[in-house]
Formats: structure tokens, sequence, C-alpha cells
């Protein structure tokens, strides 16, 4: 027997395979069929964007890392996770220098300031988002249609049903052939990277499935009351960047609740703001703030659903 | 010599040791608020010069006159006469940039760092170290509200001091001129101050620093 096995230790004495690069790496490989249908709708825009994202996000976290003398995990997959999330929800025609510039900020100020993975409050790649946003309004919201790349400038569907009331057929938004960021454009491409995380129990349900029950359940409430003015829930489902927020930027492991009960709430409470944002909210779109305003509760959240310690009592089950 | 020495003290620890903004933060609101564009940094830092220098004398002056449980309210008194020369003054020379600061320039009257200085220097000091004081620390907090406004000025509209200097091409950062781009600069500046002052402590060149509100 090898002395590995005669060692005593503090606890936790059950060890499972699974290492921060290994459920990394499943998350890169489950945001494979977005890449393809990204660089499929977008082609070369696409791809240049992605490459160029993931190798600031890596290089940035091993400077940092290098400059406050701390081992580097910039290859352990999350810091390349950050860079791919952030690709693929810009506009395909946001220069380079832009999205690299929101990649180190995302990485530096959303991620090492904190301390490193594991640490950070809000999910990086929204955050480096949300600076781009507030940075260059103009070329964020400066939209592409697919496969006719030359300055053919088209506004997303949620745009186009916020400011001029017109609807995009459902067909369109499942399959991905409208405008929009590089990855939120195909529903179908997101949904089986969603199957597989899900089958191999790297994302909780829970939080999809609250948030686009929450979605459902609201939109579903303001089209029955008035059919004319609201869109359908479906619609609302596939449109945006609600399926890509559920599955890959809520689910975050760092910045969403510990317990079953906080992810409900934290769910719920993304759709709740997501629907405020769409339908009185200045802006069409409100996936990003919708979860980054969460992140910020999360701490609260989790204090607030603290589960009983085993052998422990209910305060108010007396 | 070891007089003219500590009076060069008092100047220098406002710049750097004991910077206000970047060491105490304090007179947080102008330095956050009006520092979109250098010359509002510039102004504003003036503006709090003089009232800190004039306060400063004033206060070691008459410090034995005050009875210590009014003194805050005679303080005030004396700051918030200071404040209105400055503010009638920017308002008869310069009315655009009166209009620019808004009511940041009456607001110096609550300003933490002159008040603070009255309080924890000058009613305790002899006029030339008050003078020096009140010089140092007027001079840091316009260097570091300077610096802010630059950089914000420089990513935000691509000048400096209203001179194009960046090209046509240059995409505005338009974060930088509103307030969010003021935090993170200032939370960027304040990171590289004490990371420096951190590795200075290491190599043992300055002496234990001063942390107060």
């Amino acid at each position: 027997m090898s002395e590995k096995y005669l060692l005593v230790s503090a606890a936790p004495h059950i060890r499972t395979p699974e290492d921060i690069p290994k459920i990394m790496y499943a998350v890169l490989i489950a945001l494979i069929p977005v890449v393809i249908a990204s660089v499929y709708f977008f082609s070369l825009l696409a791809v240049k964007l992605i490459v160029v994202c993931i190798i600031t996000a890596v290089f940035s976290e091993y400077i940092f890392q290098k400059l406050r003398k701390k081992n580097t995990t910039a290859l352990d997959g999350s810091a390349m996770i950050t860079g791919l999330l952030l690709a693929l929800t810009l506009p395909p025609n946001l220069p380079l220098w832009a999205a690299a510039l929101g990649v180190v900020f995302a990485i530096v100020l959303g991620k090492q300031i904190f301390g490193g993975l594991g640490y950070n409050i809000f999910n990086p790649a929204l955050l480096g988002r949300a600076f781009l946003m507030a940075a260059f309004p103009a070329l964020m919201t400066s939209w592409t249609l697919p496969f006719n790349l030359d300055a053919v400038t088209g506004a997303t569907p949620l745009a186009q049903m916020k400011f001029a009331q017109s609807l995009v057929a459902h067909q369109a938004l499942f399959l991905g052939n409208i405008s929009g960021s590089l990855g939120e454009t195909s529903a179908l491409a997101i949904l089986i990277g969603a199957v597989f995380l899900l089958l191999k129990k790297i994302i909780d349900w829970r939080i999809p499935a609250g948030f686009m029950g929450t979605v459902v359940l609201l939109s579903g409430a303001f089209w029955l009351i008035n059919p004319e003015k609201f869109a359908d829930p479906l619609w609302h489902l596939l449109a945006g960047g609600l399926i890509l927020g559920a599955f890959f930027m809520a689910t975050d492991m760092v910045s969403s609740p510990v317990t079953r009960k906080g992810k409900w709430i934290f769910a719920v409470g993304c759709g709740v703001i997501l629907m405020l944002i769409r339908f009185w909210g200045g802006l069409p779109e409100g996936v990003m703030y919708s979860i980054l305003l969460m992140n910020a509760l999360v701490p609260l959240i989790d204090r607030f659903v603290l589960p009983v310690r085993f052998g422990g009592k209910r305060k108010n089950s007396v | 010599m070891t007089k003219i020495y500590s009076l060069w003290g008092d100047f220098l620890k406002g710049l750097w040791k004991q910077n206000p903004v970047f060491k105490f933060l304090l007179g947080m609101c102008p330095a956050l608020a009006v520092t979109n564009s250098v010359i509002n940094g510039l102004t504003m830092g003036l503006a709090v010069i003089f009232v800190l220098l004039c306060s400063n004398i004033v206060v070691s002056l008459v410090r034995k006159a005050i009875p210590h449980q009014v003194r805050i309210a005679v303080f005030v008194v004396f700051i918030a006469t200071f404040v209105t020369v400055v503010d009638l003054f920017l308002k008869a020379q310069f009315p655009q940039l009166s209009k620019a600061l808004g009511p940041y320039v009456p607001l110096i009257v609550v300003n933490c760092i002159i008040l603070g200085r009255a309080e924890a220097f000058a009613s305790k000091n002899p006029l030339p170290r008050s003078l020096f004081d009140g010089l140092g620390m007027g001079l840091g907090f316009t260097l570091a509200l300077l610096l802010l406004g630059a950089i914000r000025e420089i990513l935000g509209m691509g000048s400096l001091l209203g001179v194009e200097i960046l090209g046509e091409n240059f995409e505005r950062w338009v974060i930088m001129v509103s307030p969010a781009g003021a935090f993170l600069t200032l939370g960027i500046l304040i990171g590289i101050f004490n990371l420096v002052s951190g590795r200075k402590k290491a190599a043992g060149s300055s002496g234990p620093s001063c942390h107060t509100v």
C-alpha cells in the first residue's frame, strides 16, 4: 500500500477527481457549438475577435500575476473562458483594440484585483462588457447582419421591437440568422452546449430554470393582457442574450449563490430585473445588467438562506 | 537649521507622505466631481490652496484666543469667508469656469481637508509651520486633481487643457468623463500610490506612516 493512504490529514477526506482546469475546459468544450455558429454567421470577424480576446485574457492574467509575484494560473482555463465569453457578447465589427481593452479590464479589474479566481464578486466577462458599453456606447451598439458583413448595420431583434414595434420570426431567432453579438444569435447552438454542461453537472439547472422561468411567466402575463403591444414569452426567451446569459454567465460558480434556495432567489431576481429593463428600460436588452446587479447581492443572499447545521434547529421552528 | 528643515518637512509631507487625496482620502467630493478636465481640476486646486492657506494663517494667529468649545464654529466662519471671496472672484473674472464648477466652489466650506488642517494642525502650531502645512497640503491636493483631470481628459476627450492631442480618429472613452470614470481612475491611482509607498517602506527609506481618517 502506498504511503498516500496512510497519511492522516485534515478534512476533506473524500476527494473528487474534478479540479479547476477540468471544469473550465469542460465549459470551453460546451462553448464550441456557439463558436462554430458565430464563425458560420460572421466568418472572419468572429474568428479575429475570439482569438484576440482569448490571447489577451491569458496574457493579461499571466502578466498581472507575475507583477504581483504570484503563481500564475493563466492556463487553468478560467482566463480563456472569460476571454471567450466576453468575445461572444461583443458586436461582430467591434475594433479589435477595444475588445482587447475590455478583456484587460475584465481580467485585471474584474478578477485579479479581488484576488483572482474564486474571489471576484462579479462575473468578469460581463464586467468587461459593461465597461466597454459605458466607454464606447456607439461602437457597442452598431450591429452587422449575418453573411452580409460589409457595413450593413441592422438593429438587433430586441431593438427593432422596442423602437420600431416589429417582430423577427421565431425560427430566425432560434437558428441565429439575425443581427446581434457573436454568441447570442443562435439559440440552438447555445442549447447544445448547455445540455452538455447539465449532463456533466457542471452547472446547476436551478439558475437557468429560475431565470428563464421568470422571464416566461412575466412576459406571458403581459402578453395575455395585451398581445398587441407585448411579444409572446417564447419570443422573449429566444431574443437577445438571455439563453447565453442564463446558461453560461449567471451560472458562474464564483459569482452565484452556494445554496439551492439562494440559487432560486438569484435566478428569479435576474429574471425580474431583465423584464423590467426590457419592458420599461431605456435599453433594448438587459441580461448583462440583471446578472451584474444580482451578482452584487449574492453575499447577502448567501447569508439570508444560511442552511441549518446538522443537529441544529431552525430559528422559528420551536 | 533644524527649524528650516522642519518647515520644509511640513511642506513636503502634504505632497506625498500625507497626501490628502491619495493617503487620507479627504476631499473626495471635489476630487471626483470636477476632475473631468484639467482646467476644472486646476481651478478647484488653486481655490482650495487659497482658502486653505488663508484659513491656516488666521486660525494659527488667533488660536490662543478661541474658546475650545466653539472652535469648530469659528473655523467654519473663517473658511466660509475665504470661500465667498473665491466664489465671487471666479464669478466676476471667469464666469464660464464658475459655471462649470457649479456648486463645488461653495462646497469648499465643508471640504474635510481645510477643516481638518485647521483642527489638527493650525490650531496647535505657530504661524510659519501652519503656513507651510497649508501650502503643502493644498499643493498635494492640486497635484492629485491635476493628475486625475489629465488622465480623464486625455482618455475621455482626447485632449489636454482643451487642445486636441490624440487626433481625430481617437475613439473617446465616454466612461472617463462620467463619474464612473472618476472612481475607476482614482481607485487605480490609489492602488499605484500604495504600491509605490509600500515598496519605499520595504526599502526602509520612510518612517512610520501616519494613518488617520
